[in-house]
């Protein structure tokens, strides 16, 4: 039977459970004077035996899901001849593919051998009879919970605190969620990192400066063995990081400043939502932009100025993701300057000072550590950003400082090395993991110290 | 004594006075600094409305050249009242080639003759058979048919190639413009709405792709994170801001939920990769594992949001619903959570919106083939728009640069809609 119309069936079982569960309420507590004699409402009582019917049920579901198909890749090589099982694993990985491809109709018989087209008969027994079972035990687990529900039904049980006992704990499970979703980030990006650094010594990676993952897939390919140096992606990274700062925290500051202290109360009502929507672009929007117009804008321009632009200049990129995030560096430095205390400008107006020079010698030097953590928070915004430098950024890893030729980002060669066929044995792919790990591992440094300084400051004016 | 101070007094003032114009000029400097600024930041937004639009806004009409096609049942290969399945294999293809023919009997040469095949789409001849099935009495006859015009064509149709610059340098050659010319003379030309954009799949000709199956495939990816989000991004908010106990675990929680919404959408990919695809056997390129990556980047926005709006809840509602004995869970159930709702929702749409734009991580996961067929499940190897627009931008022909351009509006109309409803329901909220 198909996962979906299990789960819909048990959804209509546990529905069923509601009623029984109310009804047996309401039986139960006939002879003692009708429903006011029970502790709870009769819905709750319902509701146990839902949720009683529903959450065991699901749980094997769920951890059927997760390990039908090893326990099935198991089953089916178990059977198969000592010849194939002595593969290498990722020959093995393939040829099992096409085992389960062929039993689900998507390959057809031609690619494969004799004990193939068997161990796909084998397959589909097996993967019936599989579902056949989930669906069995779900079904009779989700039963014996309600029946046993239903069971405990007594005017006196404590339905609605049983219930919303549960009940919490589901609230406590998706807010866990977010650990879980780090650890997952963690321990996957880290888990594929090891494997690359057992082939790439992690002094290599760290501190090579040479970038070209180039290397044979299989051993009979000829290739140079790849050097996975990272220092050219991450001076790539933060030159056009850089780039976009120049851009997005002049114009962000001084929109911010404006905005807060000059501007009138419909002129900034009406220019702040309107700037923002600069955020609400979407990147490959911006990407595209990049690449499309501002590129080869910047390299006509240059060229009658005589200098030579590369297509995928680091400039064109920089100043398109500095566009994106003026409204980032804008937000964040209007609420810094905002939360500086009324008084300070109170007393340096009151001093005679004119406006410009309160800014300047009072509000600004107030408001520096929040406007520092403003940045950081943008700056670890532009080292992420993928679909712009995708689009608009180089691929090859150069080690310069010049603005106007084509640099990577350790975003790009994610992608580059990502996108596409993948095994996952290979130097290759694995490196973009590390590379994962490094942007994950960075961003994450950027963000604490950020909050860390903006919370320091708020403090300072609370 | 007296009159020195004075003295004094009168110099300083007159120093205040002279810097005073000083001071005062920069004063206005810095304002018009702070203007420029604003500026800035408009110019910038307009720059790229209206290249955008710019681009995108011929790619809504598409030309249609009117042939006059002899489908005569030898000459398609079929017999006399074929059954529909002999004219779907018909060749539709040599039909159209011959009426080019007869229409320009002076070309010859093989190298003229592709050219002027290419007046019309690759796909114009599933149209007609499309025609030709729905009306098959139109065998044996001749008939006047629009068909698509290619896209070479078409944009010289739509005055996007100079012809001034060498002909070697443009796909559009003199003697197809010449045909083109008498073409339009004979009033056989017609531009009109692009109603294929909006109904067909991706396609290798510029001309016949559409942005339906991408549609659909960002419909699908919705839902999953939608119903995903939603319901774990409320509860989640509900559980930290009424039942969580202060301690450690609460902190953690909160770290991470932080800390989740500054990672870089790429990161969600890598974990979408290893994780559901690879470790759990999810199906590659399926708007499932994309909705499931989506959530998780988009849960962080609606647990922050939805916080903040249950947190504006007065607590005199809280009281109320307690004292006449309603227990914590009923009380947040039945009335703190209606009204928190419209803050919510402004949130989850802005979350959602966010989801709707995004790439990066749906790069990682296999979401960039090239997808014909509108998918039918949220199992089904699909694309999304954005997907969809950075694969027409990395496509070399001109034809998709309109393509790319007209798919980037139809994702930020969305955008701007999800934004509208989500202030309209903040400004419902706030009149509260």
């Amino acid at each position: 039977m198909q996962t979906t119309t299990v789960f819909l069936m048990l959804i209509a079982l546990s529905v069923i459970s509601f009623y029984m569960g109310r009804k047996r309420s309401y039986t139960v507590a006939r002879d003692r004077g009708g429903a006011v004699a029970l502790h709870s409402l009769p819905k709750h009582y319902g509701y146990m035996a839902a949720l009683w019917a529903a959450l065991p049920a699901l749980l094997i579901l769920v951890l059927w899901l997760v390990f039908e198909s090893s326990v099935l890749q198991r089953l089916v090589l178990a059977e198969l001849p000592q010849t194939t099982t002595q593969m290498h694993v990722s020959e093995l990985g393939l040829y099992y593919n096409q085992i389960v491809g062929y039993a689900l109709g998507s390959i057809d018989s031609l690619q494969l051998d004799e004990t193939q087209i068997n161990a796909a008969e084998h397959y589909k027994a097996l993967a019936a009879s599989s579902s056949n079972i989930k669906a069995l035990m779900v079904f009779l687990v989700a039963i014996i919970g309600c029946l046993l529900a239903l069971q405990r039904v007594t005017p006196l049980l404590r339905a609605r605190n049983h219930v919303e006992n549960i009940f919490k704990w589901v609230l406590f499970s998706c807010s866990f969620l977010a650990v879980l979703t780090t650890l997952g980030i963690v321990l996957s990006v880290l888990f594929e990192a090891v494997r690359f650094f057992q082939v790439i010594p992690i002094t290599d990676f760290l501190f090579g400066l040479s970038w070209s993952p180039q290397m044979a897939i299989r051993a009979d390919q000829v290739a140079a063995s790849g050097s996975f140096g990272f220092l050219p992606l991450l001076a790539g990274t933060l030159l056009i990081s850089t780039v976009a700062l120049f851009i997005a925290v002049p114009v962000g500051l001084m929109s911010a400043i404006y905005l807060s202290e000059y501007a009138s109360r419909r002129f900034r009502a009406v220019t702040k939502p309107a700037l923002e929507t600069l955020a609400g672009v979407p990147t490959v929007v911006y990407g595209f932009f990049a690449a499309i117009t501002v590129a080869p804008f910047i390299r006509q321009v240059g060229e009658s100025l005589g200098l030579t632009v590369a297509s995928e200049s680091a400039l064109a990129a920089g100043i398109v993701m500095g566009i994106m995030i003026i409204p980032f560096v804008m937000s964040l430095s209007d609420d810094i300057i905002t939360a500086v205390p009324d008084t300070m400008r109170e007393a340096s107006l009151g001093m005679g000072a004119t406006m410009n020079e309160t800014i300047r010698k009072v509000l600004l030097p107030a408001a520096l550590p929040g406007i520092v953590g403003g940045i950081l928070l943008a700056a670890s915004r532009a080292i992420g950003e993928t679909m712009i430098v995708v689009m608009a950024a180089g691929l090859s890893a150069k080690l310069t400082a010049n603005p106007l030729e084509a640099v990577t980002t350790i975003t790009v060669q994610i992608v580059t090395l990502l996108v596409g066929d993948q095994e996952f044995d290979n130097p290759k792919t694995l490196a973009a993991f590390a590379l994962g790990l490094v942007l994950f591992f960075v961003t994450l440094m950027l963000n604490i110290i950020a909050l860390y300084v903006v919370r320091k400051y708020r403090e300072q004016y609370e | 004594m007296n009159n020195m101070s004075e003295k004094n007094h009168g110099s300083a003032t007159a120093k205040i006075q002279a810097s005073l114009k000083k001071r005062y000029a920069k004063e206005r400097r810095f304002q018009w600094y702070g203007r420029l600024a604003v500026l800035t930041g408009f110019v910038f937004l307009f720059i790229l409305l209206l290249d955008i639009v710019s681009k995108g806004y011929p790619a809504f009409t598409q030309h249609y050249i009117k042939l006059e096609i002899n489908l005569d049942a030898e000459r398609l290969g079929v017999e006399a009242n074929a059954a529909e399945e002999e004219l779907y294999a018909a060749d539709y293809s040599s039909a159209i080639k011959s009426s080019l023919r007869d229409m320009f009997p002076t070309v010859s040469g093989r190298s003229e003759k592709r050219l002027l095949y290419r007046l019309v789409s690759i796909g114009a001849e599933y149209n007609l058979r499309d025609l030709v099935i729905k009306n098959p009495q139109l065998i044996g006859g001749t008939s006047d048919i629009w068909l698509r015009a290619h896209s070479e064509a078409g944009s010289y149709l739509k005055g996007q190639v100079a012809v001034a610059i060498p002909e070697s340098d443009r796909r559009v050659k003199d003697i197809q413009v010449v045909w083109l010319g008498q073409l339009q003379e004979e009033g056989r030309v017609d531009s009109r709405f692009n109603t294929a954009f909006f109904t067909q799949g991706d396609s290798r000709e510029p001309e016949m792709a559409g942005i339906k199956a991408a549609l659909v495939g960002s419909f699908f990816t919705m839902l999953v994170t939608f119903c995903l989000a939603f319901p774990v991004g409320v509860f989640a908010a509900i559980y930290l801001e009424e039942f969580a106990p202060r301690n450690r675990l609460t902190d953690l929680i909160e770290i991470n939920i932080n800390n989740l919404a500054a990672v870089p959408s790429i990161v969600f990919g890598l974990l979408g990769l290893a994780v559901f695809i690879n470790f759990f056997g999810l199906p590659r390129s399926a708007p499932l594992v994309g909705g499931i990556v989506l959530s998780l980047m988009t849960l962080p926005t609606i647990i922050i949001t939805s916080r903040a709006a249950i947190q504006a809840v007065s607590p005199s509602i809280r009281q109320a619903a307690m004292g006449v004995g309603a227990s914590k869970l009923q009380t947040v159930f039945h009335h703190v959570l209606p009204v928190a709702m419209p803050g919510i929702m402004t949130g989850s749409i802005i979350g959602m919106a966010q989801a709707l734009g995004e790439t990066a991580p749906l790069l990682m996961i296999g979401m960039v083939a090239f997808i014909m067929d509108v998918p039918g499940s949220v199992t089904d190897p699909s694309t999304v728009l954005p997907v969809q627009i950075f694969l027409w931008a990395d496509s070399p022909e001109r034809g998709f640069t309109e393509k790319t351009s007209a798919a980037i509006m139809v994702l930020m109309a969305f955008l701007i809609l999800m934004n509208a409803i989500a202030v309209i329901l903040r400004k419902r909220f706030e009149l509260k």
